[in-house]
C-alpha cells in the first residue's frame, strides 16, 4: 500500500496500539496533523506547552506499562520538548517522540525554526534518528518502540523532515525486530543467582533494597513473594514506592535523604544487602565512603551492566530483567533445604524495631495551622489510599512520598532523577487518561504549578477531573530549607511575592478553586472533591505552615547514619 | 592506566558522535580516537585509548556497550596486543640538514614521501613511543609540521574481534 510519509508514522502508531499522542503542531509537522486528522484510531490531546506533552506521555508511561507518545514541531517545538525528555531519561521511562525537522535539503542551511534536535537530545535519550527517506519510517519506527520498551527503558526520539512526511512510498509494518548491536540481556546468570541466594540465606543482618527497575519490570508480586518468604527488612527508594506494600510490617519506609530512620540504619548496618533495580543514588546511600565504611556483601540485580558497581562496589553482581531474576530465586530458595537463620534473623528484627521505635516520621500537628504532612495523611484517608497521585519537586513532594502510604506500584509518579518542577500537573493527565476510573491527584507546590499551569486549559478541553492539592507555603520550601539550615537563614529569591489566587484562576479556566486555611476544614475539601466534585478539576489551595521543614534528613556529604531526625537535632 | 579500547560500531551518521559525547559527558579522557569503516562497509572500527582507574575503564567499557549502534568492545590492552600509528612529519632540510635528516629516518625506517628544495615528508609508523622518539631526534627547528593518525590496535594471536 502506497502512502505518504506521515500517513505511515500514523499507521506505525495504530501498529503499536498507540491511544493517545500528546503534542502540539506547527509548520513541520503539518502533514503528520493532517494524517492524524483523517483518522480515529489514535487520539491526539493538545497541550498548551511541549514540555507538558512529553510530561503527560511520560505520566501515561509511568501509571501504565505502555510507551508514551509525544509529537512536537521543529525548532521551538523540539527545544520545549527537552525538559521533557531528560526527565523520562533519567527515570527510565519508555516513550517515543515524534519531531518535525526542516526539510532534508534544508538542513544545515539555518532554515527557519531549523535546530539539530538529534544533536540536542543525543545525551538525554536511549537512543534517537533522523530519517532521511520515507522507506525507512516503517522499520525506524518499530525500532524506536523496541528500544524504548526493552532492557533499561528510557525515551527514543525519531526527527522527520517535513519532505519525508509529504513524500510517498510503500508501507509495510515490520512483524519483528532484531539489532545486532542491542541486544538485553533478560535472563539473570543462574550460577550468580545460585551465589546470591545462599549470600542471603547465610546472612545475619539481612536487608532488601529496592528501586524503579520493580516497578519498570512489574514484578511487585514477585518481589513480595520472595520478601515474605525470607522475612527480611525492606526499603523502597522514591522510585520504586509501592513496590512493596507499605502496610506491611516488613516495610521499614523509604531509605536515602528524606528517608526513614529505620531504613537508613537498617541499610547501613546489613551484612548482606540485596539491591534490585535501584542504582545506589546520591540522594539514596549519602556519602559513598562513609557508606563502604560498614563492611558488608551486596547483591545487586540490574538490567543495565553500567548501573553495577558504579557507585559502590558490588560483590555479586546479576544482569537481568527484576521479574525473571526474582523468579529463579524464589524457586531456588523454594525447592533447596536451606532457610535464614531463625535466631540471627530474630535478633537482627530486634535491632531493626528498635531503631523504628525512634517513631521518625511523627510530627506536631496543629490545631491553627494547616500541617502539610496533616494534608497529605487525609488525602490518603479520603481517597482510601488507592488513588494515583503525581507530584511536582519540593518539600510537598517529600511529604507525599513519606505519608501517603503507596501499597501498589504504579500510583506514585514524580521526578525523582531530574527533579523537574512543573511535572505534577501533566503526569496527572496522563495518568488520567490512562486510568479514566481511577482518582487522580497532583500533591504540589505553589512554586511548581506555575511551571506548567497553563495546562489547566487542557484539562478543561479534555474534561479531565485531577484533583490539584497545592500545599501553598508561599515559599520555594525546598530552597528556603536549605538556606535555613546550610546558608544561615540568607532567604535569597526563596519567596514568592504575587502569587496569583488559585482558586479564582482555576475558576477562571473553567474549573472547581477551593481555598483552605483551616485545619478543620482540610478533611471537609477534600471530600468535596472526590465526591461532589467528583467529574470536575478541583485546585485545593491549602495555605500551610510556611516554616515546616522536611525531616528526616542527611545532609548532602553526611553518611546514611548522621541524619537529622527533626528540628531538636539542629 | 593507559588503556586501549577497541570496538565496532554501525556505520551510521552520528555514531562517531555518540562515542565523543559519551566521553565528554562523563568527563572520561581520551588521548586518541580513530576510526574507519571496516571490510564489512556496514560497520566502523575505532580504537579508543584513555587513561583511568579500573574502576573508570569498567564503566567506559560498559557504557560504550549501552550506545545502542555499538555491536562490540574490547579491551585489547587487557592481553598482549599490538599497536600501530602512523606519523607525517615536514621537516626542514637544507645543507647539511638534508643528510642529517636521511640519515634519522633510516635508522628509524622512516620512509622519505616527498621531497622539494627546501624540506622533506617523512612518514613513519610505530607505538607511540617510536614516534616519540623520532621526533625527539630530529632538531625541533627543522620540524615544520607534524600529523598523527592516532593508535589502531589488534589482539595477537587467535583473538579477534568480530561480530
Ligand atoms: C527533592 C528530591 C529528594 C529526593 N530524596 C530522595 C530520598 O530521600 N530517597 C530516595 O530514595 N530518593 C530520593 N530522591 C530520588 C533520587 O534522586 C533518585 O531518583 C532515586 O533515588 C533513584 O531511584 P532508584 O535507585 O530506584 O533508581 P531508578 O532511577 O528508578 O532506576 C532504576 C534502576 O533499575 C534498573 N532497571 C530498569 N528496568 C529494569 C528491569 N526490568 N530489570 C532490572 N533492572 C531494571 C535501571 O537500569 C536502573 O538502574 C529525591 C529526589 C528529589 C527530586
Ligand atoms: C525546573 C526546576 N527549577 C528549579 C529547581 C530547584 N528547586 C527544587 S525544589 C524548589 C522549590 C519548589 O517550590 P514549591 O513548588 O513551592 O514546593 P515546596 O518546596 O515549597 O513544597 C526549587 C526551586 C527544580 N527542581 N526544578
Ligand atoms: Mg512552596
Amino acid at each position: 500500500m502506497v502512502l505518504s510519509g506521515a500517513e505511515i508514522v500514523i499507521r506505525c502508531l495504530q501498529e503499536e496500539k498507540v491511544e493517545y499522542v500528546f503534542g502540539y503542531p506547527g509548520g513541520a509537522v503539518l502533514f503528520l496533523y493532517d494524517a492524524l486528522f483523517q483518522q480515529d484510531k489514535v487520539r491526539h490531546v493538545l497541550v498548551r506547552h511541549e514540555q507538558a506533552a512529553v510530561h503527560a506521555a511520560d505520566g501515561f508511561a509511568r501509571s501504565t506499562e505502555k510507551v508514551g507518545v509525544a509529537m512536537v514541531t521543529s525548532g521551538p517545538g523540539a527545544t520545549n520538548a527537552v525538559t521533557g525528555i531528560a526527565t523520562a531519561y533519567c527515570d527510565s521511562i519508555p516513550m517515543v517522540i515524534i519531531s518535525g525537522q526542516v526539510p532534508v535539503a534544508a538542513i544545515g542551511q539555518d532554515a527557519f525554526q531549523e535546530v539539530d534536535t538529534v544533536g540536542i537530545t543525543r545525551p538525554c535519550v536511549k537512543h534517537n534518528f533522523l530519517v532521511k527517506d520515507p522507506r525507512d519510517i516503517a522499520v525506524t519506527m518499530k525500532k524506536a518502540f523496541h528500544l524504548a520498551r526493552t532492557g533499561r527503558p528510557g525515551p527514543v526520539l525519531v526527527d522527520i523532515p517535513k519532505d519525508v512526511s509529504m513524500q510517498r512510498c510503500e508501507f509495510e509494518y515490520p512483524k519483528e525486530i532484531s539489532m545486532r548491536s542491542y541486544n538485553p540481556v533478560v535472563k539473570g546468570h543462574s550460577g550468580q543467582i545460585k551465589k546470591a541466594v545462599q549470600l542471603l540465606l547465610e546472612a545475619r543482618r539481612p536487608m532488601i533494597y529496592t528501586g524503579g527497575g520493580v516497578v519498570l519490570s512489574n514484578a511487585a508480586e514477585q518481589l513480595t513473594k520472595l520478601t515474605r518468604l525470607l522475612g527480611y527488612p525492606i526499603t523502597n527508594t522514591l522510585m520504586g514506592l509501592g513496590g512493596y506494600p507499605f502496610s506491611d510490617r516488613q516495610y521499614l519506609g523509604m531509605p536515602g535523604m528524606h528517608g526513614t530512620f529505620e531504613a537508613n540504619m537498617a541499610m547501613h548496618y546489613s551484612d548482606v544487602l540485596l539491591a534490585v533495580g535501584a542504582r545506589f543514588d546520591d540522594r539514596v546511600i549519602g556519602n559513598p565512603a562513609h557508606f563502604a565504611e560498614e563492611p558488608r556483601k551486596i547483591i545487586h540485580v540490574d538490567i543495565d551492566p553500567s548501573s553495577i558497581s558504579k557507585r559502590v562496589r558490588v560483590d555479586v553482581p546479576i544482569v537481568g530483567d527484576v521479574k525473571e531474576v526474582l523468579d529463579e530465586m524464589i524457586r531456588q530458595i523454594e525447592s533447596g533445604e536451606a532457610r535464614p537463620n531463625p535466631e540471627a534473623l530474630a535478633a537482627w528484627w530486634k535491632q531493626v524495631e528498635e531503631w523504628r521505635g525512634r517513631r521518625c516520621m511523627v510530627y506536631k500537628n496543629s490545631d491553627e495551622i494547616i500541617k502539610p504532612q496533616f494534608v497529605v495523611q487525609k488525602l490518603w484517608e479520603v481517597t482510601g489510599g488507592d488513588a494515583i497521585i503525581t507530584s511536582d519537586v519540593g518539600q510537598h513532594q517529600m511529604w507525599a512520598a513519606q505519608y501517603y502510604g503507596f501499597d501498589k506500584p504504579r500510583r506514585w509518579l514524580n521526578s525523582g532523577g531530574l527533579g523537574t518542577m512543573g511535572v505534577g500537573m501533566p503526569y496527572a493527565m496522563g495518568a488520567k487518561l490512562a486510568n479514566p476510573d481511577m482518582q487522580v491527584a497532583c500533591v504540589t507546590g505553589e512554586a511548581s504549578i506555575q511551571m506548567n499551569i497553563q495546562e489547566l486549559s487542557t484539562c478543561k478541553q479534555f474534561r479531565l477531573p485531577i484533583k490539584i492539592c497545592n500545599l501553598n507555603n508561599r515559599y520555594l520550601g525546598m530552597v528556603r530549607q536549605w538556606q535555613e539550615l546550610f546558608h544561615g537563614g540568607r532567604y535569597s529569591e526563596s519567596y514568592m511575592d504575587s502569587l496569583p489566587d488559585f482558586a479564582k484562576l482555576a475558576e477562571s479556566y473553567g474549573h472547581v478553586g477551593i481555598r483552605v486555611d483551616k485545619p478543620g476544614d482540610v478533611e471537609g475539601a477534600l471530600r468535596e472533591a472526590f465526591t461532589t466534585h467528583r467529574n470536575e478539576l478541583v485546585f485545593l489551595d491549602f495555605q500551610v505552615d510556611q516554616t515546616e521543614n522536611v525531616y528526616p534528613m542527611v545532609q548532602g556529604g553526611k553518611g546514611l547514619t548522621e541524619m537529622i531526625l527533626s528540628a531538636e537535632d539542629l | 592506566m593507559r588503556h586501549v579500547i577497541s570496538l565496532l560500531i554501525e556505520n551510521e551518521s552520528g555514531a562517531l558522535s555518540r562515542v565523543s559525547g559519551l566521553f565528554s559527558a562523563r568527563g572520561y579522557n581520551i588521548e586518541s580516537l580513530t576510526v574507519a569503516p571496516t571490510e564489512d562497509l556496514s560497520m566502523s572500527r575505532m580504537t579508543i585509548v584513555t587513561t583511568g582507574s579500573d574502576d573508570i575503564v569498567e564503566q567506559i567499557t560498559k557504557q560504550l556497550n549501552k550506545l545502542v549502534e555499538v555491536v562490540k568492545v574490547v579491551d585489547i590492552s587487557e592481553a598482549a596486543h599490538i599497536e600501530r600509528e602512523l606519523m607525517l612529519v615536514k621537516v626542514r632540510a637544507t645543507g647539511k640538514d638534508r643528510e642529517e635528516v636521511k640519515r634519522t629516518a633510516d635508522i628509524f625506517r622512516a620512509r622519505i614521501i616527498d621531497v622539494t628544495d627546501t624540506a622533506y615528508v617523512v612518514e613513519l609508523t610505530g607505538n607511540q613511543g617510536k614516534l616519540d622518539a623520532f621526533i625527539g631526534a630530529i632538531d625541533p627547528a627543522l620540524i615544520l609540521e607534524t600529523v598523527r593518525s592516532g593508535v589502531c590496535g589488534i589482539g595477537r594471536g587467535d583473538r579477534v574481534l568480530k561480530v
